[in-house]
C-alpha cells in the first residue's frame, strides 16, 4: 500500500494492521529482459529507473544475501556534490537533484536531510585549493561558499580552532549536502521497483555467466540458470570476483573501509564536518550517535572487518579537530568492502564481453551516487548508449590516459 | 597483523608499507614503446589487478632494513603464508 498522511492516520486507528510487505519474496523466472546482479543501492536504483523511466519491467535483481546487507547498509550516509573535475561534477549534481525529489518519486521516506557539508581548511595553500574547488562547483551551478574562521566558529564553535599544528582557518560550505537514511534508500528503491513488477530475488548468488558464441546470455546462480538479453553487474566490492567469471581483469582493488558510532548524545553536530589535515569526517544521526570514519585499511581486503591501526588514526584526527570527543564512548564499529578503482572514479560502461555491462568503482563515495548511478546505468542497459552525465566513466579511460583522478595521487587505490 | 621479515624477524604492521599486487612483472620490452602491444602491456601492468579473495602476492616495504618484500597474504583472513625478499626480476 502507498504511504500518505491519510494512510498513517488510518493505520493509527486500525492498530497498524494494514501495512504490507515492502516487496514480494520473488522466485527467479527462467528468463528476463534485464538481469541486474547485486541488490545494493545501485542495483535497486537501476531497476527502479529501468521500470519507471524506460518502461522495462521484465527485470530481476539478484542478490546473494539480503537487501541492504552490503555497503548500502554500512555507509555513513553522506550525500554531496562538491567535486572538482569536469567528468564528475555534472554526475554528482544530477544525483543531488534526484535526491531532492527522491521521496516523492519512490513514495518512501528516505530521510534525505540537507544539513550541509563543511570541509575545514587549515593552511593558506589549502584555502586556495578549496577556493578553486568551490569555483569549479559554482561554474557547474552547484552551491559553494567559502567561510572564514569566524563564520566557521559561528556554526561549529566546539572545534579546536587554535590547535598548534592544525589551526582551523576556515571552510568550504556546501549547504545542499547532508545525509540520508541508507536503509531507507534501499528499501524504498526495492519497494518502488517491486511495485512496477521487478523481481527482487534474495539469497541468489551469481556463480558464473551463461555464454553463447562469446556473448553473455544469462547467469548461473545458486537458484538455477537465468537467461537475460542484457546482464548488468552492480556488485561493488565483489566486482573483480564477478568479472573474473567473465575472464575480465578490472582496474580495481577491494579494500575495507570502517565506520564508527558513539553512544547517543544530545544534538551537537548540525551538519557534516570534515577535517582537512587528515582523513576524518563526522555527523550526528537522528538517534543522537556521532557517526564518523576515516581512511581505508591500506592493503586489499575481503574481510568486511577492519584493523585497529586505522581506528587509532581516526581517533587521533578526531581529537585534533574536536577535543571534546575524548569523553565519548564508542558503541559500534564495522566495515564494508569498497570497489576502489585505480583513479578513484567510477565506471558505468559496456564491457569487452557482449551482453555484459558494468557499474563499479564507487570507492567510498558511492552512496551519494546511488540515484544518478541507477539512472545512468538504466539508460545504458535500456538504450545501449552512455548517459550524458556519465559519459566520462569509461572502462577504457585507463588505456587512453583519460583518468578522472580527483585527488591526483595516481594508480594507488589505497590513497584515493 | 605481524609480518616476518626475512632479515629482521616478526615485526608489527606499523613498520611496513604496502604497495599492492605483485603478480605481474614489469613488461620487458625492447624497441618501440609506443606500439599498440607495448601500450596494452603497460596499461595492464599499471592498472589491471587480479584482486582475488584468497592468497595474494603483494609488495611490502620494510623501513628498518630498507627491503622490498613479496608477501603472500590471504585477503580474507590476513593470514601471511610466505615472505621473501623481492628479487631484481620482480622489482616494482
Ligand atoms: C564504512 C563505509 C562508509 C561509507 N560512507 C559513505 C558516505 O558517507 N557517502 C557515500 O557516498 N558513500 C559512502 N560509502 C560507500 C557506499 O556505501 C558504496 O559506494 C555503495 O553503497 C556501493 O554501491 P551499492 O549500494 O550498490 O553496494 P552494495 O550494497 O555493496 O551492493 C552490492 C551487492 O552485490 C551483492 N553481490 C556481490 N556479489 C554477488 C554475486 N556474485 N551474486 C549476487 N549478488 C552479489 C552483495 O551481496 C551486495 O549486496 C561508505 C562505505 C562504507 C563501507
Ligand atoms: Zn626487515
Amino acid at each position: 500500500m502507498g504511504f500518505s498522511g491519510f494512510a498513517l492516520l488510518k493505520e493509527a486507528l486500525n492498530g497498524q494492521r494494514g501495512w504490507t510487505e515492502h516487496w514480494r519474496k520473488a522466485a527467479p523466472k527462467p528468463a528476463y529482459d534485464v538481469v541486474i546482479v547485486g541488490g545494493g543501492g545501485h542495483g535497486l536504483a537501476t531497476a527502479h529507473y529501468l521500470a519507471s523511466r524506460y518502461g522495462i519491467t521484465n527485470v530481476a535483481v539478484l542478490e546473494k544475501g539480503w537487501i541492504g546487507g552490503g555497503n548500502a547498509g554500512r555507509n555513513t550516509t553522506i550525500i554531496r556534490s562538491n567535486y572538482l573535475l569536469d567528468g564528475n561534477i555534472p554526475f554528482y549534481e544530477l544525483s543531488m537533484k534526484l535526491w531532492e525529489g527522491l521521496e516523492q518519486d519512490i513514495n518512501f521516506n528516505a530521510m534525505v536531510s540537507q544539513r550541509s557539508v563543511l570541509n575545514l581548511y587549515h593552511s593558506d595553500g589549502q584555502r586556495d585549493a578549496y577556493a578553486r574547488r568551490g569555483n569549479a562547483m559554482a561554474l557547474h551551478g552547484v552551491d559553494a561558499e567559502m567561510l572564514d574562521r569566524e563564520a566557521v566558529r559561528a556554526r561549529v564553535p566546539y572545534l579546536d580552532f587554535d590547535n598548534a599544528r592544525f589551526p582551523v582557518k576556515g571552510g568550504l560550505l556546501h549547504r545542499r549536502g547532508g545525509t540520508a537514511r541508507h536503509d531507507g534508500v534501499v528499501w524504498g528503491y526495492a519497494r518502488a521497483a517491486d511495485r512496477r513488477g521487478v523481481d527482487i530475488v534474495e539469497n541468489c548468488e551469481v556463480t558464473g555467466f551463461l555464454r553463447e558464441g562469446g556473448a553473455v546470455v544469462g547467469v548461473e546462480t545458486t537458484r538455477g540458470t537465468i537467461r537475460a538479453r542484457t546482464v548488468g553487474m552492480a556488485v561493488a566490492g565483489s566486482s573483480s570476483l564477478l568479472a573474473a567469471k567473465a575472464d575480465l581483469r578490472l582496474p580495481m582493488e577491494s579494500h575495507v573501509l570502517q565506520a564508527f558510532v558513539s553512544e547517543g548524545i544530545k544534538p551537537l553536530v548540525d551538519g557534516v564536518v570534515t577535517f582537512g589535515a587528515g582523513h576524518f569526517y563526522i555527523s550526528q544521526s537522528d538517534k543522537g550517535g556521532l557517526v564518523f570514519g576515516g581512511d581505508l585499511d591500506p592493503f586489499p581486503s575481503y574481510a568486511q572487518r577492519g584493523g585497529l591501526p586505522v581506528f587509532e588514526d581516526v581517533a587521533e584526527c578526531a581529537l585534533a579537530m574536536m577535543p571534546m570527543l575524548s569523553r565519548l564512548r564508542i558503541l559500534r564499529s564495522w566495515g564494508g568492502i569498497m570497489d576502489m578503482s585505480l583513479d578513484g572514479s567510477p565506471i558505468i560502461d559496456h564491457t569487452p564481453v557482449e551482453g555484459l555491462k558494468i557499474n563499479s568503482g564507487w570507492c567510498y563515495g558511492g552512496f551519494k551516487a546511488t540515484p544518478a548511478s541507477g539512472l545512468c546505468f538504466a539508460h545504458l542497459l535500456a538504450t545501449g548508449e552512455l548517459h550524458s552525465a556519465a559519459s566520462a566513466y569509461r572502462l577504457d579511460r585507463f588505456a587512453r590516459g583519460a583518468l578522472i583522478d580527483e585527488k591526483g595521487v595516481g594508480p594507488t587505490p589505497n590513497l584515493h | 597483523m605481524r609480518i616476518t621479515c626475512p632479515t629482521c624477524g616478526s615485526r608489527d604492521l606499523h613498520e611496513f608499507h604496502v604497495l599492492g599486487e605483485a603478480e605481474q612483472a614489469r613488461p620487458r620490452l625492447s624497441g618501440d614503446f609506443d606500439s599498440a602491444a607495448a601500450r596494452a602491456a603497460f596499461t595492464d601492468y599499471v592498472y589491471a589487478r587480479r584482486n582475488p579473495a584468497g592468497p595474494h602476492d603483494e609488495y611490502w616495504y620494510h623501513g628498518p632494513c630498507d627491503t622490498w618484500l613479496v608477501v603472500r597474504r590471504d585477503t580474507r583472513s590476513h593470514e601471511v603464508h610466505d615472505v621473501r625478499a623481492a628479487r631484481g626480476g620482480d622489482r616494482p
